[in-house]
């Protein structure tokens, strides 16, 4: 009697849960939250359907684009990440620094601010590293530094061109001075990069301030800079607070940057592959299609 | 002490600047302005001069010793035409084989919007890549404070050596506290200095620095300028004895190892 009594009970309790489930439907109508984009330029809300590669459809507006998205946009096709490590070192002992790393690690599955690479572009052979701000702002510490220092001595004893995505907010100041370093070690071996005659590319993306500004990010054969993008040594706010003068609108965009002399060309994201393709067979000498 | 109190002792305004360590150990200085791009900065100087019978070319940041001075020099805060100028001077070095001395006592770059207009990360950035080209010796001093990449610029050497009561730093301990500590009236500046580790010792001990030069009396400066120029002469003549390719190598696997 009780057995059958329970079966009964289950048998309406899957009626409730269906019914209640229904009602949930009906009553929100839930919407997939990424269905839809709000551009943090313009602030008009599109489809995200309609973002090409992260680039508003309203006002051309690029919006951050992480290391991933960007090696699937400029690669012909597959490509190997190199030197992934899982080093994260605490040189002061900065308090709460590496449980810090840890999280960003689970949360971005990155190991850190920068993901080196080799593929083809254009059918052409090269050494990519792409900073990726996820990961702290960007900064860089010991360990963007030796990433980008052996990518650099890889593609040096390759004899491969080599073109460097950055986005950073900095130095590392967790790292104090061992972050400063960096900046040392990386120009380092761009001179010895260079020394061989081999192409540096570099790729300026919001933001690129502080450390790597002054570091690898000014010194490519070709500064390629991407549409809105701040770039600067000093921010905005520390110059503003310096200098107690209001800053000019379009202070540190690529445009400014274009006309001051420090970037040769902006190019949009839709022509980012195309145009690589265009200036690594240029230095190779060889037209592809 | 504590390490904030050192970073006062850095900035204190009675320390020796860079024309006084020129005139105390070098002779015949001569001094040479302009970056050939249009301008000259009144924060970072050069010049060639005699290191007893060594001709050396002298680069670094200027500060002055009051307030008036300080102004004039902007406080050693070194402007795009000023790195290029160094860059052109030390360029000019390796032509004519002359070493390198380089002193550094800066808070940090310039932060304005000429400074950005110009290029003062670029500035800074060929500095430093280029010191890894020079065949000749090249050796940095910090005499005071040592400031992030506006010290960096010049802080590429085959030896790096700091004054007993110079500090060497990312950031000021106070754009540190701001940054990290979120603090706004300064009052975390000294605990900012304890975590840097910015002292000549905290350095050395790092392995960022390669010698501590003791200043001794601080009312007499003779003791100092005589130890930074038995330094100077007893190094230039060991880094010159290495061959080019030596020089370098050991110079690029000195920053390698950070």
């Amino acid at each position: 009697m009780e057995k059958s009594f329970k079966k009964q009970k289950d048998k309406l309790s899957i009626f409730k849960n269906l019914r209640q489930r229904n009602r949930k439907n009906k009553n929100t109508r839930e919407i997939p939250e990424d269905l839809f984009k709000k551009c943090p330029h313009c602030n008009e809300i599109q489809t995200s359907a309609s973002y090409k590669d992260n680039v508003c459809p309203n006002c051309g507006f690029h919006l951050p684009m992480n290391a991933y998205e960007r090696m699937d946009l400029i690669y012909d096709g597959r490509y190997k990440v190199l030197f992934t490590t899982k080093e994260a070192p605490n040189p002061l002992d900065f308090p709460g620094y590496g449980e810090k790393i840890d999280e960003l690690k689970q949360k971005t599955k990155l190991d850190e601010a920068v993901v080196c690479s080799i593929g083809h572009i254009g059918k052409i052979k090269c050494v990519v590293c792409v900073m990726d701000n996820r990961f702290m702002m960007g900064s860089m510490g010991s360990v963007v530094g030796e990433k980008i220092t052996k990518a650099i001595e890889f593609a040096l004893k390759k004899k491969l061109p080599l073109i460097i995505f950055t986005t950073s907010g900095g130095a590392r100041m967790q790292e104090g001075i061992f972050s400063l370093m960096q900046m040392a070690k990386v120009n380092g071996a761009l001179a010895r990069f260079k020394a061989a005659n081999l192409l540096y590319v570099s790729y300026i993306t919001h933001p690129t301030y502080g450390g790597v500004s002054a570091s690898f990010a000014p010194m490519g054969d070709i500064v390629i800079g991407e549409p809105f993008a701040m770039y600067g040594f000093a921010g905005r706010r520390v110059i503003a607070s310096t200098i107690k003068q209001k800053l000019p609108d379009d202070f540190q965009t690529t445009k400014y940057n274009m006309d001051a002399g420090f970037i040769d060309l902006i190019v949009e994201r839709s022509k980012c592959k195309q145009t690589l393709g265009k200036i690594l067979a240029m230095h190779q000498g060889v037209r592809h299609g | 002490m504590g390490r904030f109190e050192k970073v006062e002792k850095a900035r204190d305004l009675k320390r020796p600047n860079i024309y006084d360590y020129i005139n105390n150990i070098f002779d015949d200085f001569i001094e040479l302005k302009g970056d050939r791009c249009g301008g000259d900065d009144s924060a970072i100087i050069g010049g060639i001069a005699f290191l007893n019978n060594q001709p050396v070319t002298i680069v670094g940041h200027l500060k002055g010793h009051d307030l008036n001075s300080n102004l004039k020099v902007n406080f050693g805060m070194g402007s795009p035409s000023g790195y290029r100028k160094a860059l052109r001077l030390m360029q000019q070095a390796n032509k004519f084989n002359r070493p390198i001395i380089s002193f550094i006592d800066t808070p940090g770059a310039y932060p304005g919007v000429e400074s950005e207009q110009k290029g003062i990360g670029e500035a800074i950035a060929k500095c430093i890549e280029d010191s890894f080209n020079y065949t000749v010796p090249k050796i940095s001093i910090i005499i005071g404070e040592g400031g992030s990449g506006g010290a960096l610029g010049f802080g590429v050497s085959d030896q790096v050596v700091m004054l007993e009561n110079a500090v060497y730093s990312i950031l000021s301990p106070e754009g540190f506290a701001a940054i990290l500590f979120k603090d706004k009236d300064g009052s975390r500046k000294e605990e900012a200095a304890e975590l840097m580790k910015l002292t000549a010792l905290d350095l050395f001990e790092q392995g960022i620095i390669d010698k501590i030069i003791p200043e001794g009396d601080l009312n007499s400066n003779n003791f100092v300028y005589d130890k930074i120029g038995n330094h100077l002469t007893q190094e230039i003549q060991t880094l010159s004895r290495l061959d080019k390719k030596t020089l370098l190598h050991n110079r690029y696997e000195r920053f390698r190892k950070y």
